[in-house]
């Protein structure tokens, strides 16, 4: 599996963004809201609102997928390239049992699947096959969600801020059956603003400014040695402890006092 | 001194969803703390700020502000309360009037127009003065958080109760609206309620905290001392699940947190 974004470019709010995932590569994209990293992930999904559109190259195993028809990308999501969303609620049809919606995407990708209750027992929830979303908790839902993005093994498995709704215990649990359950050889592209959390499951990272990706490399490199101002703001923003201990960092650039709905609540 | 919030023995019980949201919680909060409440969805703390702010009643147990029971009491009679204690909620976009502008906003706790009031509490939450003149939907997520922080601070309140606050704002915009209230806190000596699920904004704000599951506190006591000494096993897990930036930069550069 390779990824391959050139050049990518929607309106004004993402700006020649390239990069590059491998087989078995985990990646994160951190920025804050309105940096333009969900955009990306929607525009490698082909899942843009109809008013943006993205120009550039997004290449999976060498094929355009910029361009490609709503056909050729419904045959693609949920099968080698599928995506998990911040909130659970809106991905699930809260008029579908679980179990019905897990095993989805082997009815639309006409094959033959595991049952319902074998993908959900491997999210750690045997047994609630006939629930219905609104009777799980949200990170409970988060399971489903991810069940069914894993059901037919993808190769690459986009999660757009997987546990930002959710409690830290629950998290915790979220994030490491991502990380056990993703194929040896499939990437991940995994959306943050949490760096704690990039931290722990990413070995690269992007860092995306203003629709732009202003700095990249190894999280090691990236959160420890930061060169671009921004990231070293954001480091600094985000240790709460340091803060405590030098009051006054200065906010990064950008964060305050520009357009008006920079830095808007999620 | 006696305390500013007593709470004894408070229950709150949903009958028709057949909820215990509270089970005999006590605690006080002291006048100047900076008083932390943290836990989990369904741990109770929403219910628990609806009553220190006696916006319901409890099943059983007492409520008292300022030494005067304000769990029992009809809403006519709290005028002391609703001047004295304000609250700034999570989202900032909810809780101001979209058709308002900010000075009417900010001014509408003090019953009457102060353009000289209004001005100096933009300039205390680092606001413009042109801010007056525009509404809401003008200003982005922190810029209203530091709104709603204006309106609650516009009667002189003596205590502050912040519910989730920060949560939805972007890291670095949290950090300025943390450092802002506890400027604030200092500077108007206010005392401070401050609810969140977030254990590190808590440690970072607060002086004293107390841990809520299923709605009892399961632990309660100093900072420091919760932080580096958990005692409840409740306190120990949620302190090993939260994200924590400086052990993740620990082990990427190989042990030492402070080259990070």
């Amino acid at each position: 599996m390779t990824l391959m974004v050139e050049g990518l470019r929607v309106a004004d709010l993402v700006r020649d963004v390239s990069f590059f995932l491998g087989a078995g590569e985990r990646v994160g994209l951190i920025g804050e809201s309105g940096s333009g990293k969900s955009l990306t992930a929607l525009s490698i999904m082909g899942l843009l609102p109809d008013e943006l559109r993205a120009t550039g190259s997004v290449r999976l195993n060498d094929r355009e997928l910029l361009g490609a028809s709503e056909r050729e990308l419904s045959r693609l999501r949920g099968n080698g390239l599928s995506m998990v969303f911040q909130e659970p609620m809106t991905a699930l049809n809260p008029a579908m049992r679980v179990g019905r919606q897990v095993t989805e995407p082997f009815r639309v990708h006409g094959r033959r699947g595991r049952p319902a209750d074998e993908l959900l027992a491997a999210v750690g929830l045997p047994g609630t096959a006939r629930a219905y979303p609104h009777q799980l908790s949200g990170g409970q839902r988060q399971r489903v969600v991810l069940a069914m993005a894993l059901a037919n093994e993808p190769s690459l498995l986009i999660c757009d801020e997987p546990t930002t709704a959710l409690d830290v215990t629950v998290q915790a649990q979220i994030l490491s059956l991502i990380k056990g359950s993703l194929a040896e050889d499939a990437a991940l592209l995994f959306i943050t603003h949490d760096l704690a959390v990039v931290a722990s499951v990413c070995e690269r990272v992007l860092v995306m400014l203003d629709g732009e990706i202003v700095e990249r490399g190894s999280t090691r490199a990236v959160l420890t040695t930061p060169q671009h101002e921004y990231t070293k703001a954001l480091l600094a923003a985000s240790d709460l402890e340091a803060l405590g201990e030098s009051r006054g960092a200065r906010p990064p650039a950008g964060a305050w006092g520009s357009a008006p709905e920079d830095g808007a609540s999620r | 001194m006696s305390p500013v919030i007593e709470v004894r023995n408070l229950t709150r019980r949903y009958a028709r969803r057949d909820v215990e949201a509270l089970r005999g919680v006590s605690f006080d909060v002291d006048a100047g703390q900076r008083f932390g409440i943290v836990g989990e969805s369904g741990s109770g703390k929403s219910t628990l700020v609806r009553l220190l702010a006696a916006l319901d009643r409890p099943t059983s147990g007492t409520v008292s502000f300022a030494g005067r029971r304000i769990d029992n009491v009809p809403e006519r009679k709290l005028g002391f309360l609703r001047s004295s204690m304000q609250i700034v909620f999570q989202d900032p976009m909810g809780s101001l009037d979209p058709r308002m502008r900010v000075r009417d906003i900010i001014s509408e706790p003090l019953g009457r127009r102060s353009p000289e009031r209004v001005a100096s509490l933009l300039e205390a939450v680092g606001l413009p003065a042109e801010a007056a003149s525009r509404y809401p939907h003008q200003f982005s997520g922190g810029q209203r958080q530091r709104i709603s922080i204006a309106r609650a601070l516009a009667p002189n309140p003596s205590v502050l109760l912040a519910d989730e606050p920060v949560s939805a704002l972007d890291v670095s915009v949290r950090a300025q609206i943390l450092d802002l209230l506890a400027r604030l806190v200092a500077e108007f000596s206010l005392t401070l309620v401050f609810v969140s699920h977030d254990l590190g904004v808590v440690r970072h704000v607060c002086d004293r905290v107390a841990v809520m599951r299923r709605g009892e506190i399961v632990e309660i006591g100093a900072v420091e001392d919760v932080y580096e000494t958990p005692q409840h096993e409740y306190t120990r897990e949620l302190l090993a699940a939260a994200p924590n930036l400086r052990a993740e930069l620990a082990r990427l550069s190989g042990g030492s947190a402070e080259n990070a």
